[in-house]
C-alpha cells in the first residue's frame, strides 16, 4: 500500500515541488547522518529540508511525500519514521543489502507564462498548483500574447553505501538533470578529486552552471564556494579540499525544447559526504 | 687484506641474506594506556598493500563477541582500511579477524613469513589503523621491500595517539 503510493508519487507534477522549494531562492536538501556503513545491515537517518544556511533547516521542511529511496537493486524501499517538524523532515532507512542506495525527489512539467488582452500576467499551473486535470491547449487561449512556455525538471538526491558501493541504482533516468558519477559519490575523499558527468534528458549537458558548496557555513564567514561548469561531454571535475558534507547545485537551460515549451531547464542538486583521508 | 675482503665478503652476505621460509618473523602492535573518562578498546586492521594497492589482510580486531555480527557495525570507521579492501570482505574472517585487545603490546597471530613469500619482490606498504569509540583514529604505515633482508630488521613505526610502537622483526 506504502510503497504503492511511493511510486505514484516518484515523479509529482513540478509545481508540487516548486511550493515546497519557493522557486530558485533556497536551497532543498536531503541530507544522511552517515553514507559509508559496514555491517549485515544498518540504519541512516536523514534530514530534509528548505533553507539558505547549509546544512541548518531554518525555513521549511522538506514534503517526504515526493522522496522516494531505491536499493541496490532498484526495488524502491520504504521510508520509516517519518516525521514532519516546523523546519525539516525526518526518516530512517533500514539498510538490508550491500551496495549503493539512492535517495531522491524529482518532478518534471511545462509552465505557460502570458499576458490577458487586459494586460494581466497569466501563469498556467498557477503558483503552487498542479495542471488539475487541465492541458496546456484547454488551459492556455490560443491568442495568449507574449506566449513563453518552458519545460523545466528538477532533482534533489543522495546517496549511501552499506558495504562495497555498487553502481546499479545510479544509472540515470535519462528524464531531466541527471548526474552520472565517474567517480563513485560513496567514495570521496579530501584533497582527491572526483569526476561527474552530467546529462540533459540522456544527453552532455553542456555548460551547465555547477556551485559547490561545503556544510557547516554557519562557522565560517566566507561560504568558500567552488564554481564550475561541465565541459563538451558534460563533465566537471572538482578537488574536495577539506573533508565534510557537501551540496552540489547545477543548473543547465537550453531552447531544445518539445513542443509547445521553446525553453528547457534542468535543476539538479545532491549531498555529498567527503571523508577524512 | 684479501682474507679481510673476502671475510668481510662473507659476513655482508650473511647479514642481508633473504628471510627464510620458516615462521621467524614477528610483528608487535602496541596500544597505549589512555586516561579518557570513557575508555573502549580499540578497532585495528593491519594490512599490506603493494604499488597497485592491492591488498594482503594481516589482521581486523573488532568487537566479535556482539550478537548477529552487530560490531561489524564500526568497521567502517577504519575508514582507510574499509575503502581498500575491508567493504568488499565478508566477516568473520578465519585467521584473520580477532576480539579487540586493550593496553598493552599485543603480537599479531597471521604468519608473516609465510605470507610474504608468497608475494612478487617489490616495493609494499604494511599499514596499521585504529579507531576507538568516542576517541579518535590514526593511521601508520611502515614501507618495505620484498623480500626482506634479515639485516633491514627491525622495522618500526611509532604512533602519537591511537597506537603505539608497531615492530617487524625477525624472531631469532
Amino acid at each position: 500500500m506504502l510503497n504503492k503510493k511511493i511510486i505514484q508519487s516518484a515523479i509529482l507534477p513540478l509545481t508540487l515541488l516548486l511550493a515546497t522549494t519557493q522557486v530558485n531562492a533556497h536551497r532543498a536538501w536531503i541530507k544522511p547522518s552517515e553514507t559509508v556503513l559496514s555491517g549485515e545491515e544498518n540504519y541512516v537517518t536523514f534530514d530534509a529540508a528548505v533553507s539558505n544556511t547549509l546544512f541548518v533547516p531554518e525555513h521549511v521542511a522538506y514534503r517526504t511525500n515526493s522522496i522516494v529511496a531505491y536499493a541496490p537493486n532498484g526495488k524502491t524501499l520504504e521510508l520509516e519514521n517519518v516525521a514532519t517538524g516546523k523546519y525539516r523532515a525526518t526518516f530512517d532507512l533500514k539498510l538490508e543489502q550491500a551496495g549503493t542506495y539512492r535517495i531522491a525527489s524529482a518532478s518534471a512539467g511545462i509552465r505557460a507564462m502570458w499576458k490577458d488582452d487586459e494586460g494581466n500576467r497569466k501563469m498556467w499551473p498557477g503558483r503552487g498548483r498542479s495542471a488539475e486535470g487541465e492541458t496546456f491547449e484547454t488551459a492556455v487561449p490560443k491568442n495568449a500574447k507574449e506566449l513563453r512556455v518552458s519545460y523545466s525538471a528538477r532533482r534533489v538526491e543522495t546517496f549511501v553505501t552499506l558495504g562495497e558501493p555498487s553502481t546499479d541504482s545510479l544509472k540515470p533516468t535519462n528524464k531531466g538533470l541527471e548526474l552520472v558519477p565517474v567517480t563513485h559519490p560513496n567514495d570521496l575523499y579530501a584533497t582527491e578529486s572526483a569526476e561527474f558527468i552530467m546529462l540533459i534528458d540522456g544527453s552532455p549537458a553542456v555548460g551547465a552552471e555547477v556551485e559547490i558548496n561545503r556544510g557547516a557555513m554557519r562557522y565560517r564567514n566566507q561560504p568558500e564556494t567552488i564554481n564550475l561548469k561541465t565541459d563538451a561531454n558534460g563533465k566537471f571535475s572538482v578537488t574536495w579540499p577539506k573533508a565534510g558534507m557537501y551540496f552540489i547545485e547545477v543548473s543547465y537551460e537550453d531552447d531544445k525544447a518539445q513542443a509547445p515549451a521553446t525553453k528547457r531547464q534542468g535543476g539538479y542538486s545532491a549531498t555529498f559526504e567527503v571523508l577524512p583521508l | 687484506m684479501k682474507i679481510g675482503k673476502l671475510f668481510c665478503g662473507l659476513i655482508c652476505a650473511l647479514a642481508t641474506t633473504a628471510v627464510s621460509a620458516k615462521s621467524d618473523l614477528q610483528l608487535e602492535v602496541s596500544i597505549p594506556r589512555l586516561q579518557v573518562a570513557e575508555y573502549h578498546k580499540p578497532y585495528v586492521a593491519v594490512w599490506l598493500e603493494d604499488g597497485q594497492r592491492k591488498v594482503t589482510q594481516i589482521a581486523v580486531w573488532y568487537d566479535v563477541e556482539m550478537e548477529n555480527g552487530k560490531g561489524e557495525e564500526w568497521l567502517a570507521d577504519l575508514r582507510q582500511w574499509w575503502r581498500r579492501d575491508g567493504r568488499k570482505l565478508s566477516f568473520p574472517i578465519d585467521g584473520i579477524t580477532g576480539a579487540t585487545k586493550g593496553p598493552g603490546m599485543h603480537t599479531v597471530d597471521f604468519d608473516l613469513s609465510k605470507a610474504f613469500k608468497n608475494l612478487p619482490a617489490g616495493q609494499y606498504t604494511l599499514r596499521i589503523e585504529a579507531a576507538r569509540e568516542v576517541g579518535g583514529r590514526e593511521l601508520l604505515q611502515i614501507p618495505l621491500n620484498l623480500p626482506l633482508k634479515s639485516g633491514e630488521l627491525p622495522l618500526t613505526v611509532e604512533g602519537s595517539s591511537e597506537l603505539g610502537l608497531v615492530r617487524l622483526s625477525a624472531t631469532k
